[in-house]
């Protein structure tokens, strides 16, 4: 019974950390790995429908290794830039219509009497429990030619014919803020209930406008939940699939669909998982950096906290 | 008191677990078949009544596009006992081991085929027990009555492709919105057919000059897409659509339900187009091989397949469902094509390795605008 409870202690930390640390392996590491290794094998048909990458047969070890799926990436590089440039484009533009949105909302939320915030965040909350698929078609029923809002106006006879709505930059937008707002405003509320409130009525003591308190205080104060709403909304905003997929028209392929497409109508699982490798390197480097970066100087900001304290600690002792 | 209690616990426990390993041998003994079919795509009992009949548990999955279907039968293991692919996918999968041949001997009501329909479909796959012929039905266009007359007047050409594929008339539709199917292989061969070529076509240029007339019309369509047309021709959100014969009727059956005004006519192109067959197919892993049997040989049984087709509308497989198929479906031209209609249509081929990835780059071309 001792020994159980000690070793439990001993251990408990280790235990509480392997067991997400392994789910990640299992679950996300493992099939990143199947990911990469698939992208440099060739398709056949079959089960499953490519190459094994490596094995043993009876002339012992072989390999199919090589890169034609990157080569054939390179080769019919227009084909991908194209859809590319508009999924970056498309959740890039996301990204700052949230980030507008959802700002001065989490701003007023963080500000708001602490009885209220509880429910405000959960009618921030309320639309992730329903289905995101039914909130989409709903915003189709809005939208449609003759749907809720042109009806409405004809009714009204603010227009005379239906606006076109569907199949828009305008629709996938709407579609993107409805699905991706509550990522955003999460974050930002995080870091702006811890504000100091003290801290904004000494900027203004000391003579800063409006404009400055905000500029030199607050922004970057909640530039950490800036960053990190930001990253939530655009990393699954550029991968983004079904969104365009039914409020998009022909003119908003999008890098999502070019892989569905690859995937399920070529059967080329080969060359799709060499186009979500690419996509990795080039959307998740730079980023990886910038946190690395990022990272850096908190520490550095860290340790210079850690060293002030101790300059002070032992006047206050 | 709390002795005896307790002991009568530990007896009760005893007994339910002998209950429980009971009730396991019985649920392993009992029958069950897992079935992957398309959506909307069988009479609203059938599945009841053939769990009444036989006593078989039915697990009835769906999906809407063959290249889910397909991508699950090539990861392997998908656990489902009877599937319906469509006969170019039912030819591939075939090829890479997903699928195993039919005993036909196991399926007495085999004989119910119309073995025209049935021929035509085992041409296209190269084997006769690849699978047996569910529903066929053909790619056409569906446009709203009204709507065309009011742009077009008497000019429309409401036989031909062109209605759809000519410039000249999609411009003037663009304002209350074309569309096309999202399928290569149910689009494409009909632009090789309507440019006067052939729609059975094996050459990569024929695919690369109707990827030309796709592009010359895309900026007048509204989308690309396979099934979001039926409820926006039948809502009048858009006039004309390339569609599979059924989804055009399904359409047309919703405008006539909600009373809404809209006429929804669908036709068959005079320059011809492809004939699709979805065939009950077994795959090669399946674990309830009898009752997958059992379950084909039902929904061939005449009155069954009757009964679908008249909830679906596609025309049948079935030969013996012919006496208690609703007449008005029987008649109807666009299901089952007159004799003059059926001279235009053909079959489209499985297509290699090397078409597809042409098939696949002229369709991504087009719909991407690049």
């Amino acid at each position: 019974m001792m020994g159980q409870t000690t070793w439990l202690q001993r251990n408990g930390r280790r235990i509480v950390v392997a067991l997400p640390l392994i789910w990640l392996i299992v679950f996300f590491f493992l099939p990143l790995i199947e990911v990469a290794q698939t992208s440099f094998t060739m398709p056949r048909r079959g089960i499953p429908p490519f190459e094994p990458l490596w094995g043993f047969g009876k002339d012992g070890f072989f390999t199919n290794f090589n890169l034609e799926n990157y080569a054939l990436l390179l080769e019919y590089w227009q084909d991908y830039l194209g859809p590319a440039g508009n999924s970056i484009r498309l959740a890039l533009f996301s990204t700052i219509i949230c980030l507008v949105f959802a700002y001065p909302m989490a701003w007023w939320i963080a500000r708001s009497d602490p009885r209220q915030r509880a429910m405000l965040l959960v009618l921030v909350m309320l639309p992730f429990w329903t289905s995101s698929l039914l909130r989409i078609y709903a915003l189709i029923g809005l939208l449609n030619p003759n749907g809720f809002i042109n009806t409405m106006l004809l009714f009204l006879g603010v227009i005379d014919a239906p606006l076109r709505m569907m199949q828009t930059d305008f629709s996938i937008y709407m579609g993107m803020l409805l699905t991706y707002l509550p990522l955003m405003i999460l974050p930002l509320y995080a870091t702006m209930i811890r504000l100091d409130d003290d801290l904004l009525d000494a900027a203004a003591d000391l003579g800063a406008g409006r404009v400055a308190v905000f500029r030199t205080v607050v922004l970057p104060l909640t530039m950490p939940g800036i960053i990190a709403g930001s990253l939530l909304v655009f990393i699954p905003a550029v991968g983004e699939f079904v969104i365009p997929a039914l409020l998009g028209g022909p003119d908003q392929m999008m890098i999502g669909k070019v892989l569905w497409t690859e995937f399920f109508r070529s059967r080329d699982w080969p060359v799709a998982s060499a186009l979500a490798v690419l996509l990795l390197i080039i959307l998740a480097v730079p980023i990886i950096y910038a946190r690395y970066q990022d990272g850096r100087t908190t520490a550095l900001d860290q340790q210079y906290d850690e060293a002030q304290q101790n300059d002070i600690k032992p006047g206050a002792a | 008191m709390k002795f005896v209690k307790s002991k009568q616990i530990v007896v009760g426990l005893a007994a339910s677990a002998l209950a429980t390993g009971l009730a396991t041998v019985t649920a392993s003994a009992e029958e069950v078949l897992n079935v992957y079919n398309w959506s909307d795509y069988i009479a609203e009992d059938t599945i009841a009544n053939f769990e009444a009949e036989t006593g078989i548990k039915v697990t009835y999955d769906m999906y809407d596009s063959n290249e889910v279907l397909e991508a699950k039968m090539l990861a392997g293991s998908s656990g489902y006992d009877v599937v319906v692919p469509t006969g170019d996918f039912l030819a591939r999968g075939r090829e890479a081991g997903a699928y195993q041949d039919l005993d036909l001997s196991r399926i007495a009501n085999y004989a119910n085929q119309d073995m025209g329909v049935q021929g035509f479909a085992n041409q296209q796959i190269g084997i006769d027990n690849a699978g047996a012929v569910y529903m066929w039905g053909t790619t056409g266009v569906a446009y709203n009555v009204d709507m065309i007359a009011e742009r077009l007047g008497d000019d429309a050409p409401t036989d031909s492709w062109a209605l759809i594929l000519d410039p000249k008339y999609a411009s003037k539709l663009a304002d209350c919105g074309v569309a096309i199917l999202d399928a290569p292989t149910d689009v494409l061969p009909n632009v090789i057919a309507y440019q006067g070529g052939d729609g059975t076509s094996m050459n990569g240029k024929d695919f690369e000059s109707a990827g030309d007339v796709l592009n010359a019309v895309r900026p007048h369509l509204r989308y690309v897409h396979s099934s979001q047309s039926i409820n926006d021709i039948a809502n009048g959100d858009i006039c004309a659509a390339i569609m599979w014969s059924g989804d055009a009727f399904q359409a047309a059956y919703r405008a006539e339900e909600a009373e809404n005004g809209h006429t929804i006519e669908y036709y068959i192109p005079k320059e011809g187009t492809n004939l699709w067959f979805d065939h009950f197919a077994i795959p090669a892993d399946a674990k309830n091989l009898d009752n997958a049997y059992t379950f084909i040989n039902y929904m061939l049984r005449g009155d069954v397949a009757a009964a679908n087709v008249n909830y679906v509308w596609y025309a049948s497989g079935n030969e013996a469902a012919k006496s208690d198929i609703d007449p008005e479906i029987l008649e109807h031209p666009g299901i089952y094509p007159t004799a003059e209609a059926q001279k235009n249509l053909f079959v489209v081929p499985v297509y290699d390795a090397r078409l597809d990835r042409t098939v696949t780059r002229v369709w991504s071309r087009f719909s991407s605008g690049s």
